[in-house]
Order: C-alpha cells, then structure tokens, then sequence
C-alpha cells in the first residue's frame, strides 16, 4: 500500500508542482483553453479580465514582467489588442514571444473571420481590416483555435507532445458533445432578431442562426448617441427585434433605455470565462450564454 | 419585380377580355389578392430556408476551415509595399492667450506636427523614426526627433537601443508630446532640459525575470551640445506592480552625469487606476517627479498631477509644478480639461496661473491633438 501511494505521489507530483510553460493569456478565454489543453503542465495567466474592455488596457509593469518570463503569447489578433500588446512585447526584452516565433500565436489566423474589409477609413469608427476579433463566441472556433494550440505546445515543449495530444483528444470529444447539447438547446433561437452593443457577438449570432439587425453603437467603439438610440427606439417601437445583448464591461445604460421604451428584454451575456457567476470555464461559459438567450426570448 | 410582373399580367388579361364587367374586377381582385398572399408566403419560407442554409454553410466553412492544418493564412498582402513601415501623423497646436503685467498676448500656434515611422528591420532589430515639423521665425523645419534602432533578440531579458533617443531619465521624459496630458511640460523640464532630454548615444536595459516588475538600465550619451564626445551618461531603475483588480503603480529613480554641469537626480511615481481595470470607462491617473539638481542657485523642481476621466470622453486634471532656488521657490499651477471623440482626437482646454514672476500671469489655452495613420501602442 506505502509503495502504491509512494508511485502515486512519483508520478503525479512533478507534473504538479513544475509547470513547464507559462503562458501569457491575453484574454480570459484563451487562458482556459491553455488549461484544457496543457493541463497542469502549463502555468496559464490572462491579461484581461471579462469586466475589461479588451480594446483599451494599460500596458502595466505588471503585464511587461508577466511577458517577460512567457513562454507562449496567445491572443485573439485580428488588432483587437493593438492598442497595448506592441507596447508589452517592445518592453518584455523576450525574443521568444515576439511575433514570427514559435512563441507567439493569433487565435484569431486559425478561424474564418467574419467582416474582413479593405475599405479602412477611420470615419467608420473602430474598423478592424482583418475581421472581427470576438472569435471565441462560436464553440466551433474554439475547436480550431485548440487544435493550433496543442499543436504549438507541442512544437516549444516537444517532451510533452503525448500528453497536450491526449488532452486535445478529450477536450474535442467533450467539446463536440457539448455542441450538439447547445444546438440542440438552442435549436428554438433560430431565426430570432438580437440588437447588439457592440459587433462583438457576430459569431455567436451566426452560430445559432439569430439576425443582427442592430447595434447600439452607431459608429463601432464610440458611445451610442441619443440620437442614434431614439432612431432605434422609433424603428422597433413595434417589434423587429426580440433581444438586446451587451457584455459585462458595457454600460447598461443605453441597453436598458431601449428595452423600456421598446419593451424588448436586456440582457448580459458573458463575452468570455468570468463574464458571470455561471461562466467558471469554457463549457459552463457557453452553458451560461445558452440559458441567458433561451429565458429571454422564453420571457418576451 | 413583383409589381411589374402582376402588371403584365393585368396587361395581358385587359388584352385578352376587351370588356371587363364589374363582377370580372372582383374576381381579378380577389386572384391578385391570392396570389399576392401566395407569394408572401413563399418568400418568407425561401428566406427562411436561405437562412438556415447561410448558418448551416457558415458553420460547416468553420469547420473545414478548422479542420485544415495549419491554417492557410488569410488577409496576405504581396509587392513592395508589404515592407512599408507603420506611418502616423499627429497634428498638434494651441490657440492661447498670457495676460499678466507687461505682458498681453494672445495668438494661434501650430505646435509640432509628429511623423511617426516604425517598423521591424528584420529578425533581430526594429526601428523607430519620429520628425517634428514645425514653424519657427516664419520658417518650415524639420527636426529629427527620434531615429533610433533597438534589437528585439538579445536573450535573458536584455535590449539595447542606439542612435537618437529620448533618455530613459525620468518619467515624462520618454513621453511624445501628444501622450502628455497638459499643453506644456511641468518647470523642471522646462529648467533642466529645455523641453525633453533627447541625445545621442546608446542605451542597455535589463528586466528582471520576477513577478514584480523590474527594470535596470543605462546609457551613454553625447550630451547636448557638445560634440567632443561621449560627454554624459545616465543610469535608471523602475519597480512596478498591480494593487487588487483596478490600481497599479510604477515607481522609479534615475540619475544622470554631464560634463561641465550638475548631476541631476530625478524620482517618480505614477499610479493608475480604474474600476475592474477597464480603462474605457471612468479612470484616474496620479503621476509626481521630483528632481535634484546641484548647481549653485537652483536646488530642484517638482511636479505632480491628477487627471480623472469620470466617463467615457471626458477627463480633467489639475497640476502643480515649481523648482527650488536659493532665492523663491516659483510656481504655478493648471487645471485643464479635455475631451477626445475617439483615441485619435483631443481637445483640450487648459489655465495656468504664472507665479514665477514678481506677478502672478494668467494663461489659458485651447489645444488639439489629431493623429491619423498607424499610432503605436502607448507605454504605461
């Protein structure tokens, strides 16, 4: 029995206690997929909370030194981190995270991308010429984005490569699974109309066949005007839309307007782990988005 | 579509039955009625059908797109002008007015307008070029600013820039002039510098590999105005850290040695807050610097300054700056508020009480900051 416990304790306790790669999350969600995937050899961290818009963050000491000891860098690109990942990796004095080495990855190049433009004029608001960066709301992508992940753990820690393709196989199969739970539950919402805050949930729109058919924000990443709320006021006084959706860093303020001049319901949905108390990981972050959707469209 | 259709079909029943009797109109009435509900209702289906084919395709692009590996990679630009560096603009200037004794004036100035270059050199180096166009004495200059090149794959957590660079002295000292959150700088860089401190020469720094923040560094300099040589050089650490969910802090000390003048020691403080660390909304931002100069007649300068953006757009801030003579301690101080549409555009409005004279001067001014272009990450 001693000698039983004795190679228990062998075989799990270097895994436990040396996490062999740290990973520099920018946002919450690829974080949690570093946890699924690299379990307890890796040593995740995120730079953004869900209470924080991922747009605007300092570029504080604190993340620079955090970059500095990385050893893998993954953020959803596409230039949602533009304003102050160059000032972190610029500061970090860490070659191997720089962009071009193994150290460094874009969720965001793994998936389609919806809304790619070249028509970039800053007059249209906050534009994002490669597409959308909010990848994350559509599970499928997520499946991509694991892929590409175990694949890059792989490549810095090859010693390892069994274990991040064992993972990567029972994170599909739950993955998948869980999939077919949420279209199933989510089967009633196609068809339904959402206004949005922000574009930041187009793959998730997408996913579930709901239409946009309005954002609050009349210009991307300014602040919904009054005049531009009263317009929508007018145009779905009599219906034309069965839900309004923001994130958890949004102001409620012009969401809750709307819904009491309209009637429509409000509600927050998590834009990733942590956005609400339900949202713990992946799974329930998505468990969560499901049941919010599905009650306020029961309720309306 | 719809209505042209029905309407030659109307044409061709005129044709057909020459006489139409009053009973024959209800009729077509109540057929065009049917067919009209008819077509409603297949079009709603078809749009239907076409929506789920939309999700049902989207997914299953998702899908195989997910299943290739690697990734194709999308979006790729070809030609020469793939090199290009990142360029920005910012348009800078200032209409302000002084009203004090002796002196009344009031005008409309450009400040300097930035051109921004930067780029990667290739594996090993990137580099940075900033010019300041401005007009002096009725004249166009272009100046130099910065024009420096820094490596990006020294190992163990050091870098190494060279060229023309602002100095890592100080806090504000690195900041472009469309980062500070007043018009003009505080006294003491005014006094001791001139405006910034920006040299000639070579810099190394090292970040420790801890969870605090931690970075040592160096450089030797031309030192201003004397092009005998390697005539300064300075030395500067900074610490800084997260306090709970919303604050963090950066603290520092520099000193730096010229020929044939006083050394000058400078430390600061900055401390950044916003509520959940989610900076768009409401946010604060205290930051103090206080300098230490030996020469004979001025012992130092000082400044610290608050600015508060309550919401989104808005922010105000005080400031109080001075230095320290053998003689008085001169002051001033300034409130200022400013509102920016988007990251790329501020407006700002600023006064300042002049107590550096025997009389108190009052200024005030109204200054706006417009950038277009790339625009690099800002530093904390």
């Amino acid at each position: 029995m001693n000698r039983l416990i004795t190679a228990l304790l062998l075989c799990t306790l270097p895994l436990a206690v040396n996490a062999e790669i740290r990973v520099f999350a920018c946002e919450a969600e690829w974080a949690a997929l570093a946890d699924e995937i690299g379990g307890d050899l890796v040593e995740s961290f995120s730079a953004t909370t869900a209470l924080q818009d991922p747009h605007y963050i300092q570029a504080r000491p604190s993340l620079i030194a955090k970059v500095r000891r990385a050893d893998l860098v993954i953020c959803s690109g596409a230039q949602l981190e533009i304003g102050w990942l160059p000032a972190l990796l610029q500061k970090a004095n860490n070659r191997k995270v720089l962009p071009g080495n193994d150290g460094y990855m874009e969720a965001s190049s793994f998936v389609l991308r919806v809304g790619a433009t070249a028509d970039v004029d800053r007059s249209k608001g906050d534009i994002h010429p490669q597409g959308n960066p909010h990848i994350q709301v559509n599970p499928h992508n997520m499946t991509a984005v694991a892929r590409a992940l175990s694949a890059r753990l792989s490549k810095i820690n090859p010693d390892n490569t069994d274990i991040y393709d064992a993972n990567l196989n029972n994170f599909i199969i739950e993955w998948e699974s869980s999939m077919a739970r949420w279209e199933a539950a989510a089967a009633s919402l196609r068809g339904k109309r959402a206004i949005t805050h922000h574009k930041s949930w187009e793959y998730l729109l997408g996913w579930l066949g709901i239409e946009e058919v309005a954002n609050l924000e009349a210009v991307p990443g300014l602040p919904p005007t009054a005049a531009h709320l009263s317009q929508l006021t007018a145009q779905f006084l009599s219906g034309g839309a069965d839900v309004i959706i923001r994130a958890p860093y949004q102001h409620g303020k012009s969401s809750e307007w709307l819904s009491k001049r309209t009637g429509i319901p409000a509600i927050v949905l998590p834009l990733t782990v942590g956005g609400t108390d339900g949202a713990t990981d992946l799974f329930t972050l998505f468990d969560d988005i499901i049941v919010r959707l599905t009650r306020a469209m029961d309720d309306a | 579509m719809r209505i042209v259709s029905l309407f030659g079909a109307l044409m061709a029943l005129t044709l057909i039955t020459p006489a139409v009797s009053a009973a024959d109109n209800t009729d077509i009435e109540l057929l065009r009625t049917a067919i009209e509900d008819l077509r409603a209702d297949y079009d709603a289906r078809i749009a239907e059908l076409e929506r789920r084919l939309e999700v049902a395709e989207q997914n299953a692009a998702q899908a195989s797109y997910a299943a290739q590996s690697p990734a194709p990679a999308q979006a790729q630009s070809s030609g020469q002008a793939a090199f290009n560096p990142a360029i920005g603009v910012v348009f800078q200037g200032t209409l302000w007015g002084i009203d004090g004794p002796g002196t009344e004036s009031e005008g409309f100035a450009v400040g300097e307008t930035e051109l921004i270059m930067n780029a990667n050199v290739d594996d090993k180096f990137a580099a940075y070029l900033t010019a300041a166009l401005a007009f002096e004495d009725g004249a166009s200059e272009l100046e130099i600013e910065e024009a420096w090149v820094e490596t990006t794959a020294l190992p163990a957590g050091f870098g190494a820039r060279f060229g023309r660079m602002a100095s890592g002295f100080g806090y504000l000292n690195a900041k472009h002039s469309h980062q500070w959150d007043f018009a003009d700088l505080p006294l003491p860089y005014q006094a001791f510098f001139d405006g910034r401190y920006v040299d000639n020469g070579v810099r190394l720094t090292w970040l420790a590999p801890t969870d605090v923040y931690m970075e040592l560094g160096g450089e030797i300099l031309q030192g201003e105005g004397d092009p005998s040589g390697l005539a300064a050089s300075t030395v500067f650490a900074n610490v800084g850290g997260d306090v709970g969910s919303g604050g963090s802090w950066l603290a520092g000390g520099s000193y730096l040695e010229r020929d044939n003048m006083a050394s000058l020691t400078g430390a600061h403080f900055v401390w950044k807050w916003s509520r959940d660390g989610n900076w768009k909304d409401r946010n604060f931002v205290f930051q103090t610097e206080y300098f230490d100069y030996g020469d004979v007649g001025v012992d130092g300068g000082w400044y610290a300054q608050a600015v508060y953006q309550p919401f989104e757009r808005w922010r105000f801030g005080a400031r109080a700056d001075g230095l320290q003579t053998d003689a008085d301690d001169p002051r001033r101080y300034s409130v200022m508020f400013d509102w920016s549409n988007s990251e790329f555009s501020r407006l700002r409005m600023q006064f300042t009480q002049d107590r550096t004279g025997t009389e108190n001067r009052n200024e005030w001014g109204l200054q706006y900051i417009h950038s277009i272009g790339a625009h690099g990450a800002h530093s904390f």
